[in-house]
């Protein structure tokens, strides 16, 4: 940004970017507030922990291969799928998005950073200390003797997440971690709204945005609006175990089922959360590869808005087996097949979107499709289960296991995957392997359907969720060992992706060249990579495919005008990794005072201490 | 609304057909709908009450929608990839469609139609099936417990365990209840699913269309043991359902209550948590054993009810069901001889 | 901090597109989503009304004429806080200090209305234990009044940071900090309303 106290006249470097000579490598990523780097951070971080809830779907499916298995026990089988869905959500698809937000929205609209950098750092640093949070009872179990992984399920219905079902502190693990990880992104939610309003290049008006950045927008709304419901839901929660209140509890006046509404008033949006990067990217991959514009983008572009508005309206049709009463019921279930409607005009754009063009079948473009294939199933399996009658029959089967696998990872995590393998070139310089990258799609393909295709059979035979083992003689037991094969074929894959990355991040040989795909949004007009401070020369857009039409007519798509321009960069910063540490103090007192009250209360006050020193001494920190 | 619902069911003969496709995908060969295997009581495609019926009703006609349409979508992406893939040779760009807003309009609006073919049946049903229960109804509280299920019989004045009897042709009110956490009460073919929540009381009524047994299963998360928490359907004619209830309400004769082997449940501290009705043990913490001997099943049908199996039972509860609330009493091989054996003996 | 900052000498939001400044914007997107946050508190004590199943109820504790005197002070205090934001935007630094000190001032002594009743409370048998009203109000209040304690402590940091010189334009950082300060000041309005006007309306 301009700033004459600190550049000359015309100074194109920036002065404070990041590896100052002083520093060494490594704190030069811990004080970085590079939105680029901070992106990769989420990316890898997110990377690690995929891996993790990974495994321990490996194990589930190992333990379900055959009737009868006990190869762990029941205790730790609910653990692991505890596990497996919070980090899934929380710390797989969530930070892949945002690694994807971080990385591209500033590069999208033109812009040098976000709006807040540091504030951006410190979302990261908070998300990691979350992450651990809800990691590190792995470690700690042999050392105690009291149940502390996570063990209510992902969802934690009161009453049995209530110290009188659950007494050990899982639970407490579990609303610490989730608490501190909805703090770090709302954080990262304001920052980005303002960021895509206020910093968008000259020219580039509201419809002019690519289609990520407008559904990133729409999630980041999402986001600062539903984790405000799902933080008061574990306050209660919190209270309840800590200080003995009866919200979720009968016997003191309390209602479980407010722990419901609260939480699907989150969780619903939540999933449009995951599920609106992914379509974002599908509509920047698919258009780009067959050489021909998004059909219809306003209508894609309001679809994900009434997607996201419609997501607030929908939460209860988690909850038709409760027994909400008719009237809720039947208007739950009307507008969640509304839901159908915005999704519907979705993939009929993308289908005309490909329909005529010269679509060049890249790894990125099969995932692309892939999505589009794999997410028309999930969504299908989806009106199902919008009709309560058929709910009653499918919830809490596997037929859900299955349907949400497909909207998920079929569809978010396709799309995911289908934008590292879009945008990889532009972070690194190279190329992913495009013959070994269609191997990955291929085995991928097929192992993600070999495990969650028969889950509609088991589920429609009557398999119940989350049972740590089942009898022989149901008719369940082919198709389990189906999935299981299916959930090594899906790490084989997984394995194969993660060692072409690994291979790839170090070949920088800038072979791929700023354009590489041909593709039209801002991002394709720097190097790559990115400069630190991303445009020499902000660029002026006179359209919503600037790069493409600059290449192709008809317009001039953008122009760099010959301004004087004195970039800005903030400087390295230790401060939003100290902020963060406070803060997550300040909610890690209140897990500790689950066991230890006084200290926990103690820690408390230490954690405000430490938060107003930190955000003190952000504050008169120079030169940003 | 039921004129419009088994029109279509006629029309797609929605049941069988499905029941027949997830048979082959299943692999066990025939499961069709006259079957009477218990085995096959878990499918969700077949069913034999009023209410599970009409569910299958109208998830036929969203299945074929959804094939319908599934069908579309995979054809045209399919079509359009094999079509319009690059060949390396264009000399010119295709053309630039930005939109057809007709088009668009024509895929908003066209879906509207279709979900309606699903919501109106879907609506009638939820009202339906949620009206209160006849007059005639037969009662039956049912209580999840971590991770047992009790049923008491209010009209009949009497309770029992994991193995609810009900007469076909006769209207069942559920009345589900839980005072601990929560549980899901379902019975695939004959009740579909219902929570049964701390706090208040959730109903099913169905009516059971032939006698038969039929499994159930706990289907909300509950803890350790929720995979096993399990029941049974048996759906009798009137005339057995009112014999066993008969049955079922007397009390174990006097002579037995001052039995060797009440002595041993006694002795044992068995009655601090059982209730056997006509003797003193009278505590309602575990399961109602007055007729425990005549249930097919101990442990919420995770054991058949034999003698090896008992004895696995009570030598250690937790060793069967982890995290059973019914603690290893560490009873010695004379104890347990003697209980194993008045317990068979309550018929 | 980019842009829009309030610190070392930039004019703020030189470079907002919209035109509104982006800590501005920055806070109206925090207060949609902290209306999401009342709400769901407002909703559960909403939920709870009347479902205790033991005293003390409501009108067993509830002094209407203490409780509106502290209303009425904490609406003093918007008064006060928009003055202090009209000489902050006139750079009369004088009377923007005094003005934001009485609003502070309101603001504690809301605080300290709030300390009373609580204990008052508490001695009366009313705690997070006793009932659900207890526990839907501790909480609701409670959370407010924390609101109100770090809307003071902004207000002081904003007079520290104005007086010291770290802010480039006081205007906007006041106007700023008190779109926070009204916003917690309408939600008590609507706890007054919901909590305890609405108990004696029968």
């Amino acid at each position: 940004m301009a700033n004459p106290a600190h550049a000359a006249p015309g100074e194109h470097a920036p002065h404070a970017g990041h590896g100052a000579p002083s520093q060494s490598w490594l704190m030069s990523w811990v004080m970085t507030s590079d939105h680029k780097r901070i992106g990769i951070l989420y990316g890898l971080s997110a990377l690690f922990f995929f891996v993790l809830g990974g495994i321990e779907a490996l194990v589930i499916r190992t333990q379900l291969a055959a009737p009868g298995q006990h190869i762990v026990d029941a205790a730790t089988y609910n653990a692991l799928f505890t596990m497996h869905g919070t980090t899934m959500i929380f710390l797989g698809v969530m930070p892949m998005s945002a690694s994807f937000f971080n990385y591209l929205i500033p590069l999208q609209i033109g812009a040098r950073d976000v709006i807040f950098p540091r504030l951006n750092a410190f979302s990261f640093w908070l998300f990691l200390i979350g992450a651990i949070v809800l990691n590190v009872p792995f470690i700690l179990t042999p050392f105690v003797d009291m149940r502390v992984i996570p063990d209510g399920g992902w969802f934690g219905y009161a009453t049995l997440t209530e110290k009188a079902y659950t007494p050990g502190a899982s639970i407490d693990f579990w609303i610490c971690g989730l608490q501190i990880l909805g703090v770090a992104s709302m954080a990262a939610g304001f920052n980005f709204i303002v960021t895509i309003f206020n910093l968008r290049a000259p020219g580039m008006t509201l419809l002019r945005m690519p289609v990520f950045t407008w559904m990133t927008m729409v999630v980041q709304f999402l986001v600062v609006l539903s984790f405000p419901c799902i933080t008061i839901a574990l306050v209660l929660l919190m209270f309840d175990r800590l200080f003995g209140t009866h919200f979720y509890l009968p016997e003191g006046g309390g209602d479980p089922l407010l722990w419901q509404h609260l939480f699907w008033l989150f969780g619903h949006p939540e999933v449009y959360i995951l599920i609106l990067p992914a379509m974002g990217i599908v509509s920047e991959v698919l258009p780009t590869f067959a050489r021909k514009p998004l059909f219809g983008a306003p209508f894609v572009i309001f679809s994900g808005i009434t997607i996201g508005l419609l997501g607030f309206g929908v939460w209860s049709h988690h909850m038709f087996t409760t027994g909400l009463g008719a009237a809720a019921d039947a208007s739950f279930s009307v507008t969640t097949m509304l839901i159908a409607i915005p999704t519907g005009v979705k993939i009929f754009n993308w289908l005309a979107t490909i329909w005529g063009g010269q679509i060049r079948l890249t790894t990125a473009n099969l995932f692309a499709l892939g999505f589009v294939c794999m997410f028309t199933m999930g969504g299908l399996s989806g009106v199902m289960h919008a009709s309560p009658p058929v709910d009653l029959q499918q919830q809490d089967s596997y037929f859900v296991v299955a349907h949400f696998h497909y909207v998920l990872f079929g569809g978010a995590v396709f799309g995911l995957l289908s934008g590292i393998y879009y945008w990889f070139p532009k972070m690194n310089g190279g190329f992913l392997s495009e013959s070994l990258g269609r191997w990955i799609f291929g085995i991928l393909f097929v192992g993600f359907n070999t495990t969650f295709f028969p889950m509609h059979i088991v589920g429609a035979a009557g398999m119940p969720r989350r049972i740590f083992t089942y009898d022989a003689g149901l008719g369940w037991e082919i198709p389990n060992l189906i999935e299981t094969v299916g959930a090594f074929t899906i790490a084989v894959g997984v394995l194969l992706f993660i060692i072409d990355l690994l291979r790839s991040i170090g070949r920088t040989d800038g072979k791929a060249g700023p354009n590489p795909w041909d593709a039209s949004s801002l991002e394709w007009i720097t190097e790559s990579p990115p400069k630190v401070h991303n445009f020499d020369i902000t660029p002026t857009v006179y359209s919503d495919r600037p790069v493409w039409e600059k290449n192709h007519g008809p317009g001039p798509g953008y122009a760099l005008a010959a301004v004087d321009e004195h970039i800005h960069i903030p400087p390295p910063s230790l401060r939003p990794l100290m902020l963060a540490m406070g803060v997550g103090m300040f909610f890690i007192s209140w897990l500790t005072a689950g066991q230890f009250f006084m200290f926990g209360a103690g820690m408390s006050i230490v954690a405000l201490g430490a938060i107003l020193y930190s955000s003190f001494s952000w504050f008169l920190e120079p030169g940003h | 609304m039921l004129a419009f619902r088994s029109s279509t069911a006629r029309l797609l003969s929605a049941g069988p057909l499905l029941t027949a496709f997830v048979a082959c995908l299943l692999l066990v060969g025939c499961g069709n709908a006259d079957s009477t295997n218990i085995a096959d009581s878990m499918n969700t495609l077949v069913g034999h009450s009023d209410l599970t019926k009409n569910i299958l009703d109208i998830y036929g006609t969203i299945f074929w929608i959804d094939t319908f349409l599934f069908i579309l979508v995979q054809g045209v992406l399919i079509y359009a990839v094999l079509k319009f893939r690059a060949r390396g040779d264009e000399k010119t760009l295709p053309e630039q469609v930005h939109g057809n807003l007709q088009m668009e309009l024509g895929w908003t609006i066209a879906p509207v139609f279709i979900l309606m073919l699903i919501a109106i049946p879907t609506v009638s049903f939820i009202f339906e099936s949620q009206a209160p229960a006849g007059k005639d109804a037969i009662v039956v509280n049912a209580t999840g417990k971590q991770w047992w299920f009790k049923f008491g019989y209010p009209g009949y004045g009497f309770e029992t365990a994991n193995e609810l009897h009900v007469p076909a042709g006769r209207q069942v009110d559920l009345r589900l209840q839980s005072d601990n956490v929560i549980h899901a009460f379902w019975a695939p073919q004959l009740t579909a699913k219902r929570d049964m929540m701390p706090g208040r009381v959730n109903h099913i009524t169905f009516t059971a269309d032939r006698a038969g047994t039929y499994l159930g299963q706990c289907a909300e998360y509950c803890q350790d043991s929720h995979a096993l928490m399990k029941f049974r359907v048996v759906v009798d004619s009137l005339e057995d359902f009112e014999k066993w209830a008969a049955h079922q309400k007397e009390g174990v004769p006097e002579a037995e209550a001052k039995s060797a082997g009440f002595e041993a449940f006694q002795g044992a501290t068995c009655v601090a948590c059982h209730a056997i009705s006509g003797t003193s043990a009278q505590a309602a913490i575990g399961p109602n054993l007055t007729h425990v001997g005549s249930r097919t099943h101990i442990a919420a049908g995770v054991l058949e009810n034999n003698e090896a199996n008992l004895r696995a039972w009570l030598k250690n509860p937790d060793a069967v069901k982890p995290g059973s609330k019914m603690p290893n009493l560490n009873l010695s091989d004379e104890q347990i001889t003697t209980l194993v054996s008045y317990l068979q003996s309550l018929k | 901090m980019s842009t829009a900052t309030a610190g070392h000498h930039e004019p703020a939001a030189e470079y907002a597109v919209t035109g509104v400044p982006s800590y501005k914007l920055a806070m109206w997107t925090f207060l949609g989503s902290d209306c999401f946050f009342f709400g769901a508190l407002i909703g559960t004590y909403m939920t709870y009304r009347g479902k205790s199943l033991n005293g003390p109820y409501p009108l067993d504790v509830f002094a209407p004429s203490v409780t509106s005197i502290s209303t009425f002070d904490l609406l003093l205090s918007s008064l006060f806080m928009v003055l202090a934001v009209h000489y902050a935007k006139e750079k009369d630094i004088p009377k923007m200090t005094l003005w934001t000190l009485l609003t502070m001032l309101g603001g504690l002594i809301f605080l300290g209305f709030q300390a009373y009743e609580f204990s008052s409370f508490v001695e009366e048998g009313l705690t997070l234990k006793s009932n659900i009203f207890g526990a839907t109000f501790f909480v609701l209040t409670g959370f407010h009044g924390a609101h109100v304690a770090i809307g003071v402590f902004l207000l002081g940091a904003l007079l520290w940071s104005v007086r010291g010189g770290h802010v480039a334009d006081a205007g906007i950082t006041t106007e700023v900090i008190g779109l926070y300060w009204h916003f917690v000041d309408i939600v008590w309005i609507l706890i007054f309303t919901l909590v305890y006007l609405l108990e004696f309306t029968k």
